[in-house]
């Protein structure tokens, strides 16, 4: 086995890792919250209630047992979750190279910000009169946003760039039908679309029709000619593409688009390539969703929470879910009321949004102003070309033009050559101390690594990455076995994902049943 | 920039390597008549210049307010050891776990996430969350409907109304029917579910029911009979959707002991900041038979190559970057930190912890109760509630606004939120928890008399 | 392995035909290409099916693929192993892992099908 520098670890330090006696040794893990319970640990967070508190329920309506949550202490549960933790990568601890997730560094102000008790002790349904600062930074939100992306007005309800997606095709949807135009049934996705496309499509009704792209990875606009009919809604764009290309047929696209009666959607993904560059709404798209927790550097948090706010166009403006957020002519703030607007598509969740997500999102783009946020694209594409023009002669590099802030790589000829593929080179550049690209995505590409380094990492990691994935082209020549078998040096090792789909355990049975020893 | 590290060697060096003099040729590519006009926003502010204009808005918001607003959204004590833990760079700057090998924290956090819910709902699948209480009742309900292959829902009146609209609207979408079951006029159990009503719809054989959603406590507090709800629902072949509320689920009956098949609800309770309606926890929960409907992410336990316990995202089969178009949901995220922000918060706070917050919550409910009666502002309804109610309050909004200015956030008047039935003009929707005080009852009673003109009618 | 008994579909079924009854499974390459498979979805028996219409789901970690009736008729049979043993598929997809059991409701069908040194045509250009 090889250890990051390149040294087998010495007996010694194995034994007593082996022996692993604290438990809690950092890079293993331990056991759950379940294991660790034993009763009468733990409480001291709130009063006693009095003993007649619940009398006045009727017995039938009362759980019968008290649910069997765990029993720890504070000392234990904190030590827990801190090991936990350090058996995460994370972007403040390491480069993150995933093409279509933008994991730029995420900045702490923005955590302050959201944690100020002005902003996070407000309730949701506070009368607006109690609520003016917040009204007040969504709505200058909602105007960046909307100069950022050319459009006339944008949402902040969804609470995800899926919930934008299903958020700006049910408009479309009200759209046509408030015409009159019934027929419209199908939406035109690029085979290269990320699968929540096609995913939004079906929930809002549609037939998805997958057009191939261009041999140059671009959209082929004569077969989306093609399929564009009567019976078009709508179709869904990223730009710059998947591929991390900017469609330079665009307007052609758009127009057959519009003269076909449909409307354009455009998939915001990867904003952060264009910023003060390209603005949507100016070529022509109606509507658009951004993921703040890519451009706008809100934290992923492990899987979210993001937001997905849409903007939208002249034609799609009626249609926004209600409420929204408008100013008065007196400078006050206020929500529209139940039933205000008739032609909103209604809600697509309680409340008006993840306002605590959207608080990070606001502070950003404020830090940046617009110089700030051309530079960031600027220096995103930047990267992501020298990447390219390093990378080109290590492994196979489909499209010889300047990509955007994101390009594609194939490990076809490797696969070829040594029988390593892409999922090995993954997994091997853990060994190195990386997270891996993207992998096996978008769809088009064989043996597909998307590459996507962010304007916030220095030139030093990026050339360490290149070091990197050098070493790991040579090991597949010269000893493949070593990457098929990759990781070897993270907290645990490939996952047997077969068991656990066969027979899925999906939570811990305390009582009944068997469960797998902790490691001990 | 504000957080980029590339100085101008940086760039230069960049430049060079790939063989262009400026980064404007990396945009050629980008045909003149789509390029942007410039961008108009304000210039970059210094960090200390940020957080001056952060702390003025945050500032302008007014939550100095005595509170008794719920409808949805709760105020509960949360250990300081949460946001704490929370805080940590690896818990919330990491990514979605799709390289299993650097991401057991996340994995494992979740799966004990799903772990606890089980516990909670009775229930043997939790999902790794959905984005609110609101979308996980519609999923719930489009479940059903997958499930049973028919396209009709029957909803209570008495599920949160933002969560009917939201249901409304994903419904729209699939070309699904979601009909209203009323709720009881007068009588012992006015404000709940009408059980004759409802038998009556799953009654139409024209019509088959995929499910039937109910929420217990429902949206005005009252404890709702989900035992008969589900024996009718079952009866007619429907599956029966609970829409609950998890600190609740400490003391009252589960969805899995009373029959539900699938429950959804709103986590934010469970030690998530109200934070103006988000980021919240959306609860989805089933039988295990259903677990290949439940849409969303999935943690399961499994081994290593060596042997070793581990944990893995499973059934991805399932989601929409595998079945594209064929997907039960478009969904590709789930709420992880808030997740995370639930389990530590159930770890802290323990199951007695939890128990005593639920009985705690109901106590000054119930002393709530009658401060208001007393004030002149009677329960709108008979039947047993937890910790939230509905009192009857002549000209309700404007007593609600005059309040305001008095200091006191007397919960919600229910002619805006519910505006299509007549019979909630007069109300104000209340509610108590472990946070609320004897003194913060004695003020709201206190205004609230001096604004009704003085004593009980 | 492309047994020469067999008729195929270009979607990668197999067929097997005793009489007026066709056995049913997917073919070698295609659980292959799956991976490891983890479920399958199959048709409720008595269900009428019509040929090269998607009839069930099978599903492998990283993939999910569609299931085609390769003959139109009445499903009279399915494998009820494959509920607890979906593995059957990936080791012995033309014996123990057949799938669903088909009684024909017309022969000329079978024109619409492949014979094994077609279908290994076909996958060999894959």
């Amino acid at each position: 086995m090889t250890s990051i520098e390149g040294r087998p670890a010495a007996p010694a330090a194995d034994a007593a890792k082996a022996a692993n006696l604290a438990g809690q040794v950092s890079d293993r893990l331990g056991p759950t919250l379940f294991e660790r319970s034993r009763p009468g640990r733990g409480g001291g967070k709130v009063p006693h209630p009095p003993k007649d508190a619940l009398a006045r329920i009727p017995a039938s309506m009362l759980r019968a047992e008290g649910p069997r949550l765990p029993e720890v202490s504070e000392p234990e549960l904190t030590r827990h979750f801190v090991n936990l933790s350090r058996l995460n990568y994370s972007v403040d601890s390491g480069f993150y190279p995933l093409g279509s997730c933008t994991m730029k560094y995420n900045p702490k102000i923005n955590e302050w910000a959201a944690r100020l008790p002005g902003f996070a002790t407000l309730h949701p349904l506070a009368p607006d009169d109690l609520a003016q600062g917040t009204l007040r930074l969504l709505w200058e939100l909602e105007q960046a946003l909307a100069e950022i992306g050319g459009m006339k007005a944008v949402t902040l309800q969804p609470a995800a760039g899926a919930q934008g997606e299903l958020t700006g095709i049910l408009m479309i949807r009200a759209y046509h039908r408030s015409r009159g135009d019934v027929e419209r049934t199908e939406v035109l996705v690029p085979d290269s679309a990320h699968g929540t496309n096609p995913a939004t499509a079906s929930m809002a009704g549609f037939k998805t029709i997958s057009i191939r792209s261009a041999a140059d990875g671009g959209v082929d606009v004569e077969a989306f000619r093609a399929a564009l009919g009567p019976r078009t809604a709508a179709v869904m764009i990223t730009n710059p593409s998947t591929l991390g290309l900017f469609e330079a047929r665009l307007g052609e696209l758009l127009s057959a688009v519009h003269e076909a009666g449909a409307l354009a959607y455009m998939d915001g993904a990867n904003l952060n390539a264009i910023m003060g560059r390209f603005k949507p709404g100016e070529a022509g798209f109606d509507a658009m969703h951004i993921n703040v927790h890519k451009t706008f550097s809100t934290p992923h948090g492990g899987g979210g929470p993001g937001a997905g706010p849409v903007g939208v166009g002249e034609k799609l403006l009626q249609f926004l879910p209600s409420p929204r957020v408008l100013r008065e002519p007196d400078g006050r703030f206020r929500l529209e009321v139940e039933g205000e607007r008739a032609t909103s598509i209604g809600r697509v969740r309680a409340f008006v949004g993840n306002t605590g997500v959207l608080v990070r999102a606001y502070a950003y783009i404020r830090a940046h102003g617009s110089s700030g946020l051309c530079e960031v694209s600027d220096d995103a594409v930047l990267a992501a070309n020298y990447l390219e023009a390093r990378l080109r002669n290590v492994l196979d590099v489909p499209f010889d033009r300047p990509c955007m802030h994101e390009f594609v790589a194939s490990a076809a000829t490797l696969k070829a050559q040594t029988g390593v593929r892409t999922l090995d080179v993954a997994k091997r550049l853990i060994d190195y101390g990386f997270h891996p690209p993207t992998i096996y995505f978008p769809l088009t590409v064989e043996e597909a690594l998307l590459i996507e380094p962010t304007e916030t990492e220095s030139l030093e990691t990026l050339d360490a990455f290149v070091a990197a994935l050098e070493r790991v082209v040579e090991e597949a020549h010269s000893d493949p076995e070593l990457l098929h078998s990759a990781p070897h040096d993270s907290p645990v090792r490939r996952l047997d994902e077969t068991t656990a789909a066969r027979q899925p355990n999906l939570r811990w049975r305390a009582m009944a049943g068997v469960q797998m020893p902790c490691p001990e | 920039m504000a957080y980029g590290p590339h100085t101008p060697e940086d760039r230069a060096r960049m430049l060079e390597v790939i063989g262009v003099g400026s980064v404007d040729d990396l945009f050629a590519d980008i045909p003149p008549p789509l390029r942007a006009s410039g961008l108009r926003l304000p210039p970059p502010e210094s960090e200390s210049e940020l957080s001056a204009h952060l702390l003025e808005l945050a500032g302008t918001n007014r939550v100095d307010l005595v509170s008794f607003l719920g409808a949805g959204a709760y105020s509960h004590f949360v250990p300081a050891v949460v946001d704490q833990l929370l805080l940590r760079g690896e818990f919330y700057t990491a990514y979605t776990p799709y390289q299993p090998e650097i991401s057991q924290g996340t994995l494992q956090t979740i799966y004990e996430y799903e772990s606890l819910l089980a516990e909670l709902t009775g229930l043997d699948v939790v999902s790794a969350s959905h984005y609110d209480g609101a979308t996980a009742t519609a999923e719930g309900a489009l479940m059903a409907c997958r499930a049973t292959r028919r396209e009709r829902v029957l909803v209570s009146r008495g599920v949160h109304p933002h969560y009917r609209q939201t249901l409304c609207t994903y419904f729209g979408g699939a070309s699904l029917v979601a009909d209203e079951i009323p709720l009881v006029a007068d009588g012992p159990a006015a404000g709940t579910t009408d059980l004759a009503g409802l038998e009556r719809m799953l009654g139409d054989v024209d019509r088959p029911v995929a499910g039937v959603v109910v929420a217990n406590p429902s949206f005005f507090g009252l404890l709702e009979p989900m035992v008969e709800i589900g024996r009718l629902a079952h009866a007619a072949g429907a599956l029966f959707v609970a829409v609950v509320e998890p600190v609740s689920l400490a003391v009252l009956a589960a969805p899995g002991e009373y029959g539900a098949d699938i429950a959804a609800g709103e986590g934010q309770p469970l030690g998530l900041p109200l934070s103006y309606g988000g980021p919240y926890l959306g609860i989805l929960a089933c039988r295990d038979a259903l677990v290949r409907q439940i849409p969303g992410r999935l943690v399961g336990m499994t081994t290593d190559v060596d042997g070793r316990r581990a944990f893995v995202m499973t059934l991805r089969a399932r989601e929409q970057d595998i079945r594209r178009e064929k997907a039960s949901s478009n969904i590709c995220t789930n709420q992880a930190l808030c997740a995370l922000a639930a389990t530590i918060y159930l770890a802290a706070i323990g199951p007695h912890g939890l128990r005593d917050v639920a009985a705690l919550g109901a106590a000054r409910a119930a002393e709530l109760e009658v401060a208001l009666a007393a004030a002149g502002a009677p329960r709108l309804h008979p039947g047993p509630y937890l910790n939230e109610f509905a009192v009857r309050v002549l000209g309700a909004t404007e007593v609600h606004r005059r309040l305001l200015g008095r200091g006191v956030l007397a919960g919600l008047p229910l002619a805006r939120a519910v505006p299509d039935d007549a019979s909630l003009a007069d109300a104000l929707l209340v509610c108590a928890t472990e946070t609320t005080t004897a003194e913060d009852i004695a003020a709201f009673a206190t205004a609230l008399a001096a604004e009704l003109g003085g004593g009980a009618r | 392995m492309v047994p020469q008994d067999l008729r195929y579909t270009k979607e990668h079924e197999w067929v097997r035909m005793e009489g007026d009854l066709a056995t049913v499974g997917i073919t070698d390459f295609a659980a292959g290409q799956l991976g490891d498979v983890v479920f399958v979805d199959l048709p409720e028996v008595g269900r009428s099916v019509a040929q090269f219409v998607a009839v069930g789901v099978i599903e492998s970690v990283k993939a999910v693929s569609d299931l085609f009736a390769p003959v139109g008729g009445d499903v009279v049979e399915i494998n009820a192993e494959l509920a607890t043993k979906p593995e059957l598929l990936n080791s012995d997809p033309y014996g123990q892992g057949w799938m669903l059991r088909i009684r024909l409701t017309n022969r000329t069908a079978l024109d619409g099908l492949l014979d094994a040194a077609a279908y290994k045509a076909l996958t060999s250009e894959s």
